[in-house]
């Protein structure tokens, strides 16, 4: 294992982020400072509460995952597909490493950012309404296999992208609606029968819903179910990584 | 001696069914500087990009250091240091971290020293805090060599390392290919600029259509299929080329003041002792002599042309 590479891959992914530290801290406050205004006072004083949590503290795990899948995979994709959009991919593709370690490297270094808006998200609602976290370490786990397999996902797509319409439109298009929908907002049993049962075939409840349970110790899908999907995601991807590099897709020709 | 580079029956086809590389055999010594010339879409890249893992060969083998470029691809690699054609860098990135990356992509561990070394040789120690965008195109062009050479590499190749710069900046180029040669790193160049290969190569190999066509020393190439004029100027012009010079097939100028005679370097006898003997009989008398050879462009037009024909 080539591990000088895979720390020089994650301190140079990090120094992108670094250079625009303000922003990538910035940004997640103020999205969440809406989010709690809109949802919290303005439509969240009309609602009481949801299965017996206040509706503003029920509400931050989904806006946690929300703004970690999207954040996780719009770093990850755009970390690789950046190299390979101004050339400098060449440089990867003839170094002395392999898949794994360019992996660990991209993957880790976007799978902190996620993890560093997260922890921000979940500071700034500590301002709003009052967190107690029944499962801590369920919680961090769930937090880091998200921002990992999302990072992963956003990777995949950095590398089908041939431009930037393409490397936007499966967050925009399939990812950030599957959240919405996903009870970010919501309780799924708030729903007609209907659209619960179509929810379901939805793969981010199962996370939202498990990241809900490790703050409230309740959720909408048992909790073995949660942590199978996510650990099932996690494969897939990886999966798929392995596959795209054994057979060099998209990237050597 | 044990070749540093060792390509047997390379080949690339891709999926479209284009043949960029028609089985290559090529040896490269250590310490060398191979020049490889051909057109546009001759090959060269794809054939350094096969060696440097960028490009997956379809055919045939090859080994850098004694390592095979597939199965021992880490050994390979590390011992590679590749310029590419187009000046591609992070352009919001300082010059010292995009160093520093690239010598530990290549797993070396961070060594500051060597790093101010490499930058210093290429004047870019004073740069090494400013921004890539911030760099003219030729220091772009130095971060690139510099990028290729801070993990120690033994082999580098400089693919058309001086493709749209000025003058200036191609001499200075060529100044530190000079002084990597003599560092002892080996060095195969691709250039589209002949005057390039002529003033810094050792040898020189010409691909055309995926296929080598020769592979020979720069000196003993252009002594083999090299040819050289004589020019005679005259004291008083001429009307036309005397009977008695007939057999050497002299052209005569429109001034009818310079005879040139064209002859063949690598003949046993250019016959230029009897040429001067005969024209002093004819009665001419010489004001001048000068000899021309021709150029390495020459040299590889006609043999690009002799495998269209």
């Amino acid at each position: 294992m080539n591990l000088t590479a895979i720390k020089a891959i994650y301190v140079f992914e990090m120094s992108r982020f670094f250079r625009t530290l303000l922003q990538s801290f910035i940004s997640p406050v103020i999205s969440t400072v809406l989010y709690f205004v809109v949802f919290g006072a303005a439509i969240g004083s009309r609602i009481d509460q949801v299965d017996g949590i206040d509706y503003g503290a029920f509400i931050v795990p989904g806006l946690i995952m929300l703004s970690v899948m999207t954040q996780a995979i719009a770093a990850a994709s755009f970390g690789i597909y950046f190299p390979k959009f101004i050339g400098t991919i060449f440089e990867l593709l003839s170094a002395p490493v392999n898949f794994l370690e360019i992996v660990v490297g991209y993957v880790g270094a976007a799978a902190t950012k996620a993890l560093f808006i997260g922890v921000v998200i979940l500071g700034t609602a500590g301002f709003f309404v009052d967190l107690h976290i029944q499962h801590p370490v369920a919680m961090v786990a769930f937090l880091l296999l998200t921002c990992i397999s999302f990072s992963l996902f956003g990777f995949i797509i950095g590398i089908w992208a041939r431009n930037f319409e393409q490397l936007q439109l499966v967050p925009l298009l399939i990812v950030t609606p599957l959240v919405f929908l996903g009870g970010s907002f919501y309780s799924i049993s708030m729903l007609p029968p209907i659209w619960q049962t179509i929810s379901f075939l939805n793969p981010v409840v199962y996370l939202i819903s498990g990241f809900r349970w490790s703050f409230f110790g309740q959720a909408d899908v048992p909790i073995g179910l949660s942590l199978l999907a996510i650990a099932g995601f996690t494969a897939l991807c990886l999966a798929v990584v392995w596959w795209i590099f054994r057979t060099g897709w998209r990237l050597r020709t | 001696m044990t070749p540093i580079v060792d390509i047997q029956g390379l080949s690339k086809v891709y999926d479209d069914g284009f043949v960029a590389l028609k089985s290559v055999d090529l040896t490269i010594d250590e310490g060398e500087i191979l020049a490889l010339l051909g057109p546009n879409g001759a090959g060269k890249t794809t054939l350094i990009s096969a060696l440097c893992g960028i490009t997956v060969p379809t055919g045939g083998m090859a080994r850098v250091g004694g390592h095979d470029i597939q199965t021992e691809f880490r050994a390979a690699r590390a011992m590679i240091g590749l310029v590419p054609q187009e000046v591609a860098l992070e352009p919001f990135e300082k010059v010292i971290k995009t160093v520093r990356f690239s010598r530990g992509l290549f797993g070396k561990s961070r060594d500051d020293a060597f790093i101010e070394t490499t930058l210093r040789q290429l004047s870019l120690w004073d740069k090494r805090n400013n921004q890539i965008q911030e760099l003219s195109g030729g220091m772009k062009r130095r971060v690139l060599i510099a990028k290729a050479l801070c993990h120690e590499p033994r082999v580098l190749f400089l693919d058309e390392p001086t493709a749209g710069v000025d003058v200036e900046l191609r001499r200075d180029m060529w100044e530190i290919v000079e002084g990597l040669r003599q560092s002892g790193v080996t060095i195969i160049l691709t250039t589209h600029y002949i005057e390039e290969a002529e003033a810094i190569a050792d040898r020189i190999a010409v691909i055309n259509k995926g296929e080598i066509l020769l592979v020979e020393e720069k000196a003993a190439l252009m002594a083999r299929m090299g040819r050289k004029t004589l020019r005679i100027e005259l004291a008083e012009p001429v009307a036309h080329v005397p009977d008695a010079l007939a057999e050497y097939g002299l052209d005569l100028t429109p001034d009818g003041l310079v005879l040139v005679y064209t002859y063949e370097t690598s003949a046993a006898r250019t016959g230029i002792t009897r040429l001067l003997t005969n024209l002093s009989q004819a009665g001419l008398v010489m004001r001048d002599l000068q000899t021309t050879q021709s150029s390495l462009e020459e040299i590889f037009v006609g043999l690009v042309k002799e495998d269209a024909a």
